[in-house]
């Protein structure tokens, strides 16, 4: 039979979501069912003196209306659960409903449960809060300064923390060098935007005790576990089922408030509740990403080696710590400050802010965007500084692979790579020397086109646990996998991780099927329910196959050994002798003498004749604690054509050329490179979300918000080299954000690129045609 | 205060009680259980409620409920015809037309429109027909090949 690793099979999630039979969280319907609203601060920065929930309760429907001093003691508050060590983190605590303060708009202060979605809402209405407004400070780099706003009583100067990262000696290389290049950098807030609002549903069974939670979520098991904490309740009497979810990037990992209110709801009221957020609320409340203000600079040799970067780094981490959140400006973000480079000394200090806006936490690609952009952007500098072509100084300091594994200067140490083997394939795709004659002719006609290079790597299948809990993450970063086979030689597999459109259960079906030369028809895979599936961390950081994969393959294989084992008891054999042959064991030189993995599996399960100690059944579990990080790289090459009479810019051609190791279903790769790169492109050109200074979101809706539409996003144009990481045994690396990290340098270097003869060196993204037209105004005025 | 209106939907008669303010995608899903059609935001721009109301895409959140009394609408749950996918759903099957799946019930009953009055679009007028309909995941690539396979079908 044909191996399935590598074949682009269609995705076997697709029948279900094509006809409209998902079941997503909304969708959940349990007898008897109420409604959640919540009500929630209209000011960013406020003190309650009273609320008044009397008009409310008595509303028709309304069955109760809950506030922070109901659920005292009972929920919460909300936990953090990344305590970034020896950077003097403060967590102040995150009522799930305030009771003396609110911090952002969105801070919830009562919910109200009723008998329909429309009564819940007209309910909130009814409750009356007086607040008394107070200052706010919204923008990461000015929360910090003397005299602003102060959030939290427990963090003076609204530090959450300050945290460091060095290696080398950055100082003395910039003393010693001959170039230096700086820059300040806005690295602009965004929503994530998944197309499914988040959703939770909650119902408990008071007999039992046993509380059921239906919830968006990428990682279940966390949910369970964080659920458990925050309401006191025995873990093991909490079932977390996260069904069909409709796109996370990052914003579903963590635990909110909503969830544990539904949940306590449901175990107070005795009566199953939902609630479902709308997509104003989604915007308020549920994690944003990025926002970073920096100051960066890179130092090197007059002829384009590049010997150090130093960061200073404003990360606003919004009005509460959220679950994830401190390690993502830090941990995932400065420890890849080499880049794909041999820079050599690096030093970075990040000081991260509260503010008086919704939380920011991990969004695709979680803080290496960050990185590589920085990164990408001051080499461009720096090339031009010296004048040396951007492409040529990547090529002159990429790390080669005759160096790999290469510890860089954090003390990281990338797996494998041929980091100039993708630089050199993308720049013969998109013909980069013709190009830069081209563009040098369309200059003499006044047309300015531009080309622009991105060369990144990035940490991702996360990761080693022991690691997880040196930088303090407050859990495992391993997975794990049950493998059953079933009487009739049909098999399910249950897994740890909960895919959300990144199509494990095709790609793992794939693996299983391989590994025991069944039909893929045969295989099941089974994610999201905490009830059936082994305890996993999730799906984030690009982790999903690179760790959760390879569990289920460990998994396989034991299975099969142990069929090995009973196919040579049955055929009177020495195990030695037996030889797996499609899809059977066969004794070698006769292959008549055979079992098929089906008639195993019959005879496993009825255990009519097992060979001595062994246990009847065919099924294992295995669990996978990888010993490194796998970091996928790839260069991105974009072209643009930048109007100088509108400041409008076209993208004219995207090649990308990404290196995630084998592929077990390129066309599944190849999605997510598409959808990875687009998101970094509505980034690179048009997404931000705004906060006027008291604090208001301006981008409240997706009339505000520039979500990237059909019409104006390019072709992309995917290739790949394909380097297997020893890591694991399948060999792959993590590809779910690499399209996002690679894209958004790429296309910014482009623009500026092009606008170089009039002396821009850098424009703030998103590259809305309003700021690249004001840059070129201003040049002009500059030149003059 | 609620009101009794009649619809036709995927070809089936219903009678359903409605509140005059509920909306259209409200009602499919939440009274008539068709919650195929999603609901991704609350300003009319993500398209992931899209239906067909007396043959074209409309958005079902821009509808209310009361003002479809007596329409022929179908719902995804309604494209395929005696077991047989829509040349659409297959498309969007063949070539990953669909990530995490929220936007494609409605972004196949936009296409279907589209297809209707033009069977061989360009990929920029396709690009064009679907702009009122969000997917997060895709970067629409794969969609615009889809729906232009679904054309050649
Ligand atoms: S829900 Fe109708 S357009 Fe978004
Ligand atoms: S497939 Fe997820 S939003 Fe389109």
């Amino acid at each position: 039979m044909a191996t399935l690793f590598g074949s682009g099979i269609k995705r076997r999630e697709d029948p279900r979501l094509i006809t409209g039979s998902g079941t997503f969280t909304d969708d959940i319907k349990l007898p008897g069912l109420t409604f959640a609203a919540m009500v929630r601060s209209p000011y960013a920065h406020a003190t309650i003196r009273k609320i008044d929930t009397a008009a409310a309760a008595q509303a028709p429907g309304v069955i109760a209306v809950i506030t922070g001093k109901d659920i005292a003691g009972k929920v919460g508050p909300v936990p953090c659960a990344f305590n970034v060590p020896n950077c003097d983190l403060k967590l102040p605590p995150h009522p799930a409903l305030a009771t003396n303060k609110v911090r952002y708009v969105g801070d919830a202060v009562a919910m109200i449960v009723a008998t329909s979605r429309a009564a819940a809402r007209d309910a909130v209405d009814l409750v009356d809060v007086d607040y008394d407004p107070l200052p706010a400070t919204v923008d990461p780099e000015k929360a910090v300064q003397p005299g602003t706003a102060q959030l939290h009583d427990e963090v003076p100067g609204n530090v959450a923390f300050t945290w460091h990262v060095a290696g080398g000696d950055a100082d003395q290389a910039f003393a010693q060098a001959a170039v230096k290049v700086s820059l300040r950098i806005v690295q602009q807030r965004l929503l994530p935007t998944a197309m499914e609002p988040r959703s939770a549903v909650a119902s408990y069974n008071k007999a039992t005790g046993q509380l059921t939670l239906w919830a968006t979520s990428q990682n279940p098991h966390i949910h369970r576990f964080l659920t458990s904490v925050t309401l006191g309740l025995p873990e093991h009497k909490i079932r977390v089922i996260s069904p069909d979810v409709g796109g996370g990037f990052g914003s579903k990992i963590p635990g909110y408030a909503d969830e544990f209110l539904v949940a306590y709801a449901a175990m107070t009221l005795g009566r199953s509740v939902k609630w479902t957020e709308d997509r104003s609320e989604n915007y308020t409340v549920t994690t944003h990403g990025r926002d970073h203000v920096e100051y960066v600079e890179m130092c090197g040799t007059g002829d384009g080696t590049i010997t150090g970067l130093r960061t200073k780094i404003h990360a606003g981490l919004g009005a509460y710590a959220s679950t994830a959140a401190p390690g993502v400006p830090t941990i995932l973000h400065g420890l890849m400050y080499s880049g794909a480079y041999t820079i050599p000394n690096v030093k970075g200090t990040v000081i991260g802010a509260y503010t008086n806006t919704t939380p920011v936490d991990a969004y695709r690609g979680a803080g290496r965007p960050e990185a590589t952009y920085l990164i990408e952007r001051l080499v461009d500098c720096y090339a031009r500084r010296i004048g040396m072509d951007p492409a040529l100084v990547r090529r002159k300091n990429l790390i080669p692979a005759d160096k790999m594994p290469y510890t860089v200067a954090t003390g990281i140490t990338y797996d494998s790579g041929d980091y100039h083997a993708a630089l050199d394939k993308a720049m013969e795709l998109i013909d980069y020397r013709g190009f830069r004659e081209r563009q040098e002719k369309a200059r003499k006609d006044g047309h300015y086109l531009g080309i622009g290079v991105s060369s990144y790597t990035e940490i991702c299948g996360l990761g080693p646990s022991q690691v997880a809990g040196q930088i303090g993450f407050g859990g495992g970063l391993y997975e794990s996998a049950i493998v059953r086979v079933y009487p009739t030689g049909m098999v399910r597999a249950y897994i740890g991780t909960r895919p959300h459109g990144q199509g494990e259960e095709t790609t793992f079906a794939q693996i299983v099927a391989d590994e025991f030369g069944v039909p893929i028809e045969n295989v099941e895979i089974v994610a999201g329910d905490t009830e059936s599936t082994p305890q996993g961390w999730g799906t984030y950081g690009s982790r999903t196959t690179a760790v959760g994969g390879a569990a289920l393959k460990n998994a396989a294989v034991k299975v099969k050994e142990k069929a090995k084992k009973l196919a040579a008891h049955l055929l009177e054999a020495n195990e030695a002798d037996l030889e797996w042959h499609d899809g059977k064991f066969q004794v070698k030189g006769s292959p008549a003498q055979a079992k098929a993995f089906g008639e195993l599996a019959l005879m496993a399960n009825v255990a009519w004749n097992m060979p001595a100690g062994m246990e009847p059944g065919l099924e294992a579990s295995a669990f996978f604690d990888p010993t490194n990080f796998v970091f996928p790289y790839g260069t991105h090459i974009a072209t643009v054509d930048v109007d100088l009479e509108t400041g409008e810019v076209t993208v004219l051609r995207y090649v990308c050329v990404d290196d995630c190791g084998p592929h077990i279903n390129p066309m599944i790769v190849e999605g997510q490179v598409h959808g990875g790169v687009i998101q970094g492109v509505g980034e690179a050109l048009q997404e931000i979300a705004v906060y006027s200074d008291d604090g208001q979101l301006m981008t409240g809706t997706m009339m505000d918000y520039a979500v990237p539409k059909a019409s104006q996003m390019p072709t992309i144009e995917s290739h790949f080299t394909y380097t297997p990481t020893p890591v694991n045994p399948l060999g792959v690396k993590g590809i779910g954000e690499a399209g996002t990290i690679g894209s958004v340098p790429c296309i910014v270097n482009a623009v500026v690129d092009a606008l170089a003869p009039l002396g821009i060196t850098h424009i703030d993204k998103p590259l809305t045609p309003a700021r690249v037209w004001a840059a070129i105004q201003q040049a002009k005025g500059g030149a003059r | 205060m609620k009101r009794s209106i009649a619809l036709s939907v995927n070809g089936v008669s219903h009678s359903v009680e409605v509140e005059p303010r509920a909306l259209l995608a409200q009602v499919l899903r939440d009274d008539l259980n068709l919650t195929g059609t999603h609901i991704g935001c609350d300003t009319s721009q993500c398209g992931a409620c899209t239906i067909h109301l007396n043959g074209r895409a409309t958005k079902s959140c821009t509808v209310l409920a009361v003002q479809a009394e007596g329409a022929e609408i179908t719902t995804i749950e309604g494209l395929a015809k005696n077991g047989a996918l829509h040349p659409l759903q297959n498309a969007f099957w063949e070539k990953h037309g669909l990530q995490c799946g929220f936007c494609t019930p409605g972004m196949i009953m936009s296409a279907a429109d589209l297809l209707a009055s033009n069977g061989s679009p360009s990929d920029e007028q396709i690009r064009h027909a679907i702009e009122g309909n969000l997917c997060r995941c895709t970067g629409y690539q794969n969609i615009v090949a889809a729906i232009k396979s679904a054309a050649s079908a």
